[in-house]
């Protein structure tokens, strides 16, 4: 493993994002979100715009490599790519392509950035219009089964049934977003708490995920930016250095229909022991974790797969004193994730595992060493990173 | 199996129809004759659901169609209460369940559970086909066995 790792080869050295708004509701456009957010980034790392030399994206991003690069007046574009597909997913998998793309030297500088103005196109919580249907979406669309919501919550009422698992451990991640978003002001729902009672009494959207387990939709960008190590030691600010990156999928997990070989599982049992591995680490070396959580519920399921609790341990582990910064064993999504921070497609848990180990979270986890990214449970591919500071 | 004169849901969602290059016409066809087929492989038995160009157990393009019993497995469901298309609007809750199917090696298919929307499914229970005839195209849909 060793001759092929990145670990401690290349670093984030820069983190930028725009305002987060709600949907529909950005000012300017997508592309020009995109600028913003990568600008914001370049400041960050402390270098010029244009000595960005590649551009790394995930789910089929809108504002293409060239485009940007054209915009920006990028001198040389070393390097540009995309994870296929995914959605969300893809995000720390953009990070490690940046990785294996700085470290083969392909690019000194690379940008990883995702943005998103659901409003200026379509929205990914309604079924797209259409007379009629083929291929696979014609044995799920006429009975109704339309968007993530609905397929995700099929497979965690699964997983709930087989560990006897009840509705607090889906509470607790929701809760605990809001908790931490009430200490960001980027984030969306800052200022807006949510009480037990509030979640408890919240409309269904599709059983068991209550409004409050699904993740909002937001319009915004975010951009971070990826160098060597070399070139990390004279960045402005603390370097999050990369440990490990993975991305991936299990076997047949994208067969359709809801025929994934492995039903309930969040798609990261092939990836989490070689993520480890790289790092050099185990689940208990992990000081902090961020959880893509398009709904609160594949959380679970992504923390028992990277080790962190047996599925028999759900009920246990997964409360809401348990995964609150700073004193919970494992805090999880520190700056409100997906759920209440931002819908940023989860690059703002990128973000937020490089602001704790810098030691700059709004949540801060007392000295933060590692933190843990895990992006787009169920989907394929999904993907990881774990950062940390030396 | 049986036949359903009142639909699970609305007029106005998606209209499925085979796909152009003929893979799945057979299931579309068997539909009408209120028949359940799923994808075989003529090579190894191997069974795929949805309709695959090749075998994923030995790659042969060879495949073949194979009438199952139509019983099945409720192997999950979830209720939807949001209206994620126009045509829901006034048609939520309604129950969306997975049926694996013991015998094509537990295949997965997706249906509405027929009945009321508001009944509690046990996991596991057993279900039969129950076929959904529209204007050119008939649902698979299930419903629980007693
Ligand atoms: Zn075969």
């Amino acid at each position: 493993m060793a001759e092929y790792s990145i670990k401690d080869k290349v670093a984030i050295v820069g983190i930028g994002e725009t305002q987060y708004y709600k949907r529909g509701q950005a000012p300017v456009s997508e592309f020009r979100l995109a600028c913003e957010a990568i600008i914001r980034a370049a400041d960050d790392a402390g270098i010029d715009v244009r000595d960005i030399d590649g551009i790394s994206g995930y789910a089929n991003d809108r504002n293409e490599a060239s485009r940007l690069a054209t915009a920006l007046g990028l001198k040389h574009l070393g390097f540009a790519g995309m994870v296929w597909g995914g959605g969300g997913g893809g995000g720390s998998g953009a990070v490690g392509n940046a990785a294996a793309a700085v470290n083969a030297g392909y690019t000194k500088y690379c940008v990883v950035f995702r943005a998103l103005a659901q409003g200026q196109f379509g929205r990914f919580g309604q079924a797209p219009r259409s007379e009629y249907i083929s291929g696979p979406a014609a044995y799920t669309a006429p009975y109704g089964l339309f968007v993530p919501a609905q397929w995700v919550a099929l497979r965690t009422h699964r997983f709930m049934h087989d560990y006897k698992i009840n509705q607090e451990p889906l509470a607790a991640v929701a809760m605990a977003d809001y908790y931490h978003a009430q200490f960001n002001p980027r984030a969306v729902m800052y200022g807006n708490p949510l009480t037990r009672e509030k979640y408890n009494q919240s409309r269904w959207i599709s059983e068991p995920f209550h409004l409050y387990d699904c993740c909002m939709e937001n319009d915004g960008a975010a951009a971070l930016i990826v160098t060597t190590a070399d070139r990390a030691r004279d960045a402005k600010k603390k370097p999050a250095w990369i440990m490990a990156a993975a991305q991936g999928s299990g076997y047949r997990h994208y067969a359709q229909v809801e025929n994934q070989y492995d039903f309930s599982s969040a798609n990261f049992k092939t990836l989490a022991p070689r993520l480890f591995e790289m790092a050099g680490i185990t689940p208990k070396d992990v000081d902090c974790a961020q959880i893509y959580e398009h709904f609160s519920g594949a959380v679970m399921i992504s923390l028992v797969e990277h080790g962190f609790c047996k599925p028999e341990e759900v009920m246990e582990f997964v409360t809401f004193e348990n995964i609150t910064a700073p004193k919970g064993k494992l805090p999880i999504n520190t700056s409100g994730g997906n759920i209440a921070e931002c819908y940023m497609h989860g690059l703002e848990l990128v973000h937020e595992a490089v602001r704790q180990v810098r030691g700059e979270s709004t949540c801060q986890v007392p000295d933060c060493k590692i933190s843990l990214v895990a992006s787009g449970p169920m989907v394929s591919p999904v993907s990881d990173l774990i950062v940390h500071s030396m | 199996m049986s036949s359903e004169t009142k639909y699970c849901l609305p007029e106005g969602l998606p209209l499925p129809r085979a796909q152009r290059d003929g893979l799945d016409k057979e299931f579309w066809d068997a539909t009408r004759r209120h028949e359940l087929v799923v994808q075989r492989c003529k090579s190894c038995n191997a069974f795929q659901w949805g309709p695959e160009q090749i075998c994923h157990k030995c790659y042969s393009a060879d495949l073949g169609w194979h009438r199952v019993s139509g019983r099945g497995r409720l192997y999950s469901w979830t209720r939807t209460w949001n209206p994620v298309h126009p045509a829901l609007r006034d048609a939520c809750p309604y129950i969306v369940v997975v049926v694996e199917l013991p015998d094509a090696d537990n295949v997965r298919m997706v249906g509405n559970l027929v009945g009321d929307p508001h009944q509690q499914p046990r996991f596991d229970a057993e279900v039969e086909a129950v076929f959904e005839d529209h204007t050119a195209h008939t649902l698979v849909q299930w419903r629980i066995v007693n």
